[in-house]
Formats: structure tokens, sequence, C-alpha cells
């Protein structure tokens, strides 16, 4: 049955049409508000490729049942992290690292960096690499994501 | 020649030109093949410059993530005298790009960008041309500055001077225009920036999996839970409850959901009930290698015969050595599952993919659907990266037959579960080798035999899932590339006798995955030839290097680099001088790719856990040369993905299954590297803006198994015959030499 949802996507409120309360966030930011910042790849919590920030936490969307969302958690995607006029100072380490290869897995990458960092703010090479340690990317982009994110954490 | 005399009203000739330039606007519109020039001896196939000089270029090759949509535009940029951002690139539409083959096997640039620079080469002396004639000057008063050819203060665009209307040029691959001195080269050479990275970093990029047309509906499809199962019986009602469902499609043993929503299609394919017949199509896993090995061969291909290795290995005094590697299936394991989008209109088919030969996918999906191929475009849209054949194309057969069911255009993304387990994959390889050494040490002979599956001669059809399912024209084609390939080897022994033994079948549907054949061949060889230098008591660099072809001046730079590199510790392996549970050693690995092109050497320092088996490659050095780089910053960026990529190959990954289909359907069950476990990396990177490029996306994957391998042997004594080097295997190894 369609039912109305309210979110706080990127800080807008948001209203969205549903057929599922259950439906995972994910889809709700990719085909109700036409995001694409976070990625479908599993759709099993096991890749990351979907990761955005609910109250400033890295959560998977891929397995976040809209039911468990309040209007007033505040959702944040990459779009919403910063855009290339104001990029986040993550994002701007990404470019310059040119840490991306087909940039599949980075929207996680970025999001999970941004979260880690929010709380660890000079971090060292090894926790970097501990805290992406669940997201994955196929391409071997690994090196160079680790030294944007110590960049961008002014290391 | 001038351009003026031979010059088309595009509007006329090649109406499509002037459509092509806003894409975004054409893609949902239906744009006829054959309305702009596509054949690879016209210079308008590749090239168009509008009245603002903004240079279009159209390229069948594609970017996977390589970054070649920034490197062939910086090739075309420095050629035409234009900046970078005045170039726009056009990737594999049917309609509007030359079939510049596959995007694979290292190529973009070695034969793609050299065809587009031969375009642009081409272009610009006409362009020249027509300047001296429209300035009244001579050709060597001519300058041209960001597209602007000037002499003294007279000064004419490329947009006046061609605008808007077509070059009606002839091309010669085989005969290239001269173009630059590399020495004037402003662009090429240079750590360009990626034209992608921005927009990747902050969501603003379209992949294939975000693109979406109007009216579009969301299909999923359910396969069978067996390989070769037939489909008894459908319980439509078993998703009466979910909403917005479209609707359910059969076809043979093809099943299918379209629903409204991406969500209600996912929920469908799930709840769907449907009934399957058994069966067991697959080998028990646990006897694999004794499959293959009793595989009927198709037919055996000599790949080199030197002299008369028989009489060499029976000489008197001449020691033999064996040894039997093998190399386990891969699947191409994209982040991304593949997505297409099809639509049917007015007799016509519009697919949108990530596929990596969007002309051979537009054959393919014209014969299953018995429709001709005019009346089909595929258009490239980038997608998660493939690293070789992956499930693109077949996302796309399967979005074609469902928008034909319902008469609207479908998305279908694939599952993570579809993605493991029906891509095709690389298929098992088993080498024997044998050698002779005399009683110096010396290697005289040299035999091996490559258990590989054939390649249908002049095919590279993978058969389409969907196609094969609904009982489709299918084709049987088997085609897992040019896996024969660095069979040969690069060393000059008196006799050598190297032969695939074609198999005429393999257990999984075969495709290429990065470095296919070259990556299984060369770490056979590149271990075996290390065993030899370990039977000598030689060191490992050295060996090499006495067998290298001395008028390879090429070959034996990049392995000293290599060697230089990593501060070579010049001794024999194993070295035995270590104690304890965590032991180190080092390993070298040489390879001229396909024995033709691009030169790589790698030395890899290892640490292996002699308690648990488990090995960790701490730093790989890699010595790369090929030829002419385009842009260093990119080139390191892919030499990145090939060690990373092929470290997780070697140490950690294998397909799982049972008698009857994948059982490694998700990340848990098919685990690839993660951040903890990569390595330091080190290249020299050896640039000769003189010689031609060569392909660099997947020649130095070659050498990562065996370096490793013979890493492992350094540190412990024990060689590693079977990728993946699992703790287990390690444990094995030990045990069995002990």
């Amino acid at each position: 049955m369609a039912q109305r949802k309210s979110l706080n996507v990127n800080g807008k409120a948001v209203r969205i049409t549903i057929d599922d309360p259950d439906m995972p966030l994910l889809y709700a930011l990719r085909d109700n508000l036409a995001l694409h910042g976070p990625r479908f790849g599993c759709g099993l919590a096991q890749c990351g490729a979907c990761t955005v920030h609910v109250d400033g936490k890295a959560v998977r969307s891929c397995v976040t049942p809209l039911s468990s969302l309040t209007a007033q958690q505040k959702v944040v995607t990459l779009e919403g992290l910063g855009t290339p006029q104001r990029l986040h100072p993550v994002q701007r380490a990404f470019i310059e690292e040119q840490a991306v290869q087909c940039g599949y897995c980075i929207n996680g990458m970025i999001m999970e960096s941004a979260a880690f960092l929010a709380k660890t703010k000079k971090p060292t090479e090894a926790q970097v690499k501990d805290a992406l340690a669940n997201n994955l990317c196929r391409c071997g982009t690994h090196a160079r994501i680790v030294k944007a994110v110590m960049r961008a954490a002014g290391a | 020649m001038t351009i003026h005399a031979s010059r088309r009203d595009v509007l006329k000739g090649g109406g499509a030109l002037v459509v092509s330039f806003s894409l975004a606007g054409a893609l949902g519109e239906a744009l006829a093949q054959g309305a702009k020039p596509l054949a690879l001896t016209e210079v308008d196939s590749f090239l168009a410059i509008d009245a603002g000089g903004v240079v279009t270029l159209y390229s069948g090759k594609v970017d996977l993530g390589t970054g070649v949509a920034t490197a062939l535009p910086q090739m075309v940029a420095d050629e035409l005298d234009v900046p970078l951002d005045r170039v726009k690139l056009v990737q594999g539409d049917t309609a509007l790009t030359p079939d510049q083959g596959t995007t694979w096997g290292s190529l973009s640039i070695q034969i793609g960008g050299m065809q587009l620079r031969n375009a642009a080469a081409t272009a610009k002396a006409a362009l020249l041309d027509e300047a001296a004639k429209r300035l009244g000057a001579k050709q060597n008063e001519l300058k041209v500055v960001d597209g602007v050819v000037s002499a003294g203060n007279k000064r004419v665009s490329y947009g006046e001077l061609v605008g808007g209307k077509s070059f009606a040029l002839k091309l010669d691959h085989a005969k290239p225009a001269a173009g630059k001195d590399p020495k004037d080269y402003k662009l090429v050479g240079k750590p360009v920036p990626r034209v992608d990275i921005p927009d990747k970093v902050t969501g603003r990029f379209t992949y294939m999996q975000d693109f979406r047309v109007p009216g579009m509906l969301h299909g999923r499809v359910v396969r069978p839970p067996a390989i070769g199962a037939t489909l008894e019986s459908v319980d439509e009602a078993s998703i009466k409850d979910v909403v917005g469902v479209v609707k359910v499609v059969r076809e043979g043993n093809f099943l299918g959901v379209v629903a409204e929503s991406e969500w209600g299609a996912i929920k469908a394919a799930e709840k769907l009930k449907a009934s399957w017949s058994k069966s067991q199509t697959l080998p028990d896993a646990a006897k694999l290698w004794d499959e293959v090995r009793a595989s009927k061969v198709a037919k055996d291909e000599v790949t080199s015969n030197v002299g008369n290795t028989a009489d060499a290995m029976g000489q008197a005094g001449a020691k033999t050595l064996k040894a039997t590697y093998d190399f386990a299936i891969h699947t191409h394991g994209s982040i991304g599952p593949s997505c297409a989008v099809a639509e049917f209109k007015d007799g016509k088919l519009t697919s949108w993919s990530a596929s990596q030969a969007t002309h051979n996918l537009r054959k393919q999906l014209a014969t299953m659907f018995g429709m001709p191929a005019d009346n089909v475009r595929c258009i490239y849209i980038e997608g998660s990266g493939c690293y070789g054949r992956n499930g693109h194309e077949d996302a796309a057969a399967d979005a074609a037959l469902l928008a034909k069911a319902v008469g609207r255009p479908v998305r279908v993304q694939w599952s993570r579960a579809d993605e493991h387990g029906w891509d095709p994959k690389g298929p098992p390889t088993l080498v024997d080798l044998r050698a002779a050494v005399d009683g110096a040490g010396a290697v005289t002979a040299w035999e091996s035999e490559f258990f590989i599956p054939q390649q249908t001669a002049g095919s590279f059809n993978v058969p389409l899932v969907a196609a094969t399912l609904t009982g489709m024209p299918a084709g049987d084609d088997i085609a897992p590339g040019n896996i024969f390939q660095n069979s040969a080897i690069p060393y000059k022994l008196a006799n050598v006798k190297t032969v695939c033994r074609r198999l005429a079948t393999t257990p999984f549907r075969p495709s290429w995955i990065r470095t296919p054949g070259r990556m299984q061949n060369t770490y056979a060889n590149e271990c075996f030839i290390d065993e030899l230098a370990a039977a000598a008591n030689a060191d490992p660099v050295e060996f090499r290097l006495k067998y290298l072809d001395p008028n390879d001046q090429r070959g034996i730079e990049v392995l000293n680099r290599a060697a230089a590199l990593a501060k070579w510790d010049k001794r024999p392996s194993p070295r035995r001088d270590q104690r304890g549970d965590v032991v180190t050693g080092r390993g070298v690995a040489y390879c001229k790719y396909e024995l033709a092109r691009t030169y790589i050497a790698a030395v890899a320092e290892v640490e292996v856990k002699r308690s648990s088996g488990d090995i960790r490659v701490t730093k790989f050095y890699l010595a790369h040369d090929c030829g002419q780089i385009i842009n260093p910053d990119g080139l390191r960026n892919q030499l990145d993905g090939n060690v990373i990529q092929t470290i997780s190959r070697t140490l950690i990954e294998e397909l799982k299954y049972d008698r009857s289909a994948v059982t490694s359907l998700d990340w848990a069950s098919y685990p690839i590297l993660r951040f903890p476990q990569i390595p330091e990396l080190v290249y020299d990177l050896i640039d000769r803006p003189n010689e031609r490029p060569w392909g660099a996306g997947e020649p130095s994957a070659s050498v990562v198994p065996p370096a490793i391998s013979n890493a492992v042997f350094d540190a412990i004594g024990v060689r590693l015959r079977s990728v993946p080097f699992t703790p287990d295997k390690v444990t094995a190894a030990m045990k069995g030499a002990a």
C-alpha cells in the first residue's frame, strides 16, 4: 500500500511515497530521490558501497529499513557531504591524490573516512586501514585511498 | 588535399554529427545506425570540430575505470594543439563510434589511442593546409596555439576552418600521418588529472547503475538454482502481495520479473516460487585438476618449438626437473553488479550497458532476437570496473528480453548473487613443465603443456545467458580470450617446446579476466625458471639474465632496474638463515607481454608465518616499460590496480561450487584483499617518448603470482604451485617438504 514517509536528507525535509515501510534506505535515496552517491553493491552490508551518514555515523543504507528512521534523523549522502564548489576535505583529498579507478566503491570510502576522521583527528595509517577494513575495492585503489585519507587528516 | 574541395555539408552528408554534439539529448532518441561515418579509414569516424572549436572524439574503446577518458583526449588535444577541456569524448556507441575492437588486452592506447592520434594528425595537416591558403602564408610560418592558427598577425581558428563540416579525409592506420615530434608534446607524458574524478567523488557522475529513461520499469532475473536445470513450474500467486508487479516473464528456462519500482522487483524476485529440475553438470571440486587433465583435447597448439627437446631430455648426464602448476577459477568480482537498460520501439532495440564491446554486443543481440543488426543500437555507459567480460552483456540481454515482453523500457540490475554466480569465469589452468639441466647447471631443454579451454576460431562471443536459457539463438562458442599468450618463454634456450592442449570443455562458461592466460602462463613459467635457478644454486636474477636474448636490451634493462629498485640481495634461494615463526623472503619475476610488447619485472617481499601458513606481501617493486608514457599518474594508478588485485587473486581467491552451481555467491564466501593486507608499492617507470606507446592496463599483473611464489620459496624453502596460496596449502606444502 502506498504510504508517505518523511525523511531529512542532505539538510532538507523530504516526503516520499513508498509501498513497503521496510524498504532499505538505499532505494529511497537512489530511486525516490534520484541521488547517485550511495551505490548498490551487495545488499548484504558486506562491501560498503552504499554507505551514508545517519546523524554523523556511517551506516550501510542497503540494510537500513526506512521504518528504523525518523524524520528528525539527519541522513547525509556523498552529495550532501560536499559539492564541487564546496568540497569536503576528504573529497578534496581524493581529487588531489587521484584516488579513484572506476570509482564505484568511492562513495563508501569517502563516507566511511569522513565519519572516521570526525572522531579520530590524527590517525595512523594502520588506523585508517582498519577503519576501512570492511569497505571493499576491486580495482586496487587502496594505497591511494589511504594516502587521501591521511592527507585529509592533515597528517 | 584541401578541406574545401572535398568538404561535404554535414547536414547533407552526416547529419548525425550535429545531433551527436548534444549527446545527453540524443540518448533517448534513436539515432539510426549508419547516419554517421564509422569506418576506421575515415577521419570523420573519429573526430569532429564544431564552429566553436569544440573537438568531439568518437572512441570505440571505452573507459572501464582505467582513465582512458582522460588519456585519449590528452593524446588528441596535444596532437591538435587544443586545450584538453575543449575535447569531448563519445565512447562505445554503435551509432556514433567506430568499431575499434573490444576494450581489452591493454590496447586502448596502443591501438585505440594511436588510431585517434592518426585521425588528429591527419586532420591537423589538412587544417594547416587550409589555414596556409586562407592566411596567404607558408606552412613553416604557421603557429598553432589553442586551436588558433596564426601567421604573423593574421589568425584563423579551427572552428572557422572546419566548424561543423566534415573532413572527408582518408586514414591508413598502417601508414599513420607523421604527427608531432614527441619533443613538442605539451600534454602527453604529463600527469594530467583525470576528468571524471571530481564528479565521482561528489555523487554527480552517472554510472550505468544510475541511468534512467522515461517510462522505465525495473526488472530482476530469477536464475536457475542449478546450471542446466529446467524450469518446471512457476507459482505467480506467490508474489500476489508484492505491490507494483507488472509481469512475470517466463520463456524456456528464463525467468524474470518486471515491476514498477526497483524494490518491488527485488522482493518479487526473492519471493517468486518456482520449481526446477535437478541438474548436476559440474565436476567434484576436490577432483577439479583430475577432471581438467582428463578433458578431451580439441587440438594441440604448439606455441614454440626450437631444437629438439626429446633428444636433449634424453642426453646422458642430463638431470630432469618436473613440476605441475595450477591456477584456480576466478570471478570478475565487480563491486557494482551488472546493470543494463533496454527499450524496444518501432521494431528497434536500444540497449544501454557497460559492455566493453558494444559493437559485438549489437551483433549478439541482433542474433538473439532475429533482427537486422541495423535495428539495434548499443550505447556504452560506464559502470563498475569489469576487468574483462563480466556480466554486463548478459544483463543487456536480460533487459532486452524483459523490455520486449512488457513493451516498455526496462532496467535490469543484477543482485550480488547473480554477479558472483553467473558472470563468466576465468577458467581453471593446469600446466606441466619439464626441463633438462646439464652437469654444470645449464638449462638444455624446456617442455611445457598448458591445459586450457579452446577458443572458438574467429569468435569472441561469450554466449548470452538469457539466450541460452530461453533457447533463443545463442551460439555455443567458447571464448576465454587469447589465453595461449605467454605460454612460450622469453628465454633463449637451445631446445624448447611449449604446447597448449586446448580442451573441448571447461566446467564454467569461460571468459577473459584481466591478464587472461598471460597471468597463469607467466606464473607457471616464472616459477619454474626459479626452480631451475634454485637447482643450479644460482641467483634468480642473474640466472634469468643469463638466458634473456642479448639483443632484447629493453628486457634486460627492465629486469636490472627492478633488481636495483628493490636493492636485490644477490644470492641463491632459499635463504636459510632465519629462525622464528615469521620469516621473510624476496622473489623476482619477469615478463615480456605476449613476447611482443610491454616489459615488466617485479620483486615481491613477503612475510610467512610458519605456524599458520599466512603469507603477507609487505613490499612490491615494479619496473615497467610500456614505451611512450601518455599519463604517468594514470599509469601508476593502473599499476596499483594490477598489483593489488592480483595479490588478492593469488593469495585468496577461488570459486566455490558444488555439483550443481556456484556456491560462493557473496563477499563472505568469495573474499578479496582488504586494506590491512595491502603492501607498500614502489615503481620505476621507464619512459621512452620516442617509442610507440604500449598497453599498461594488465601486463604488470602477470608477474605478481610468480614473484610471490618465488618469495615464499626464498623464505621457507617450499615451492607453492597452486593458486591461491592459502594458509592450508602453505602448511601442507611445508609438511610435505619436511
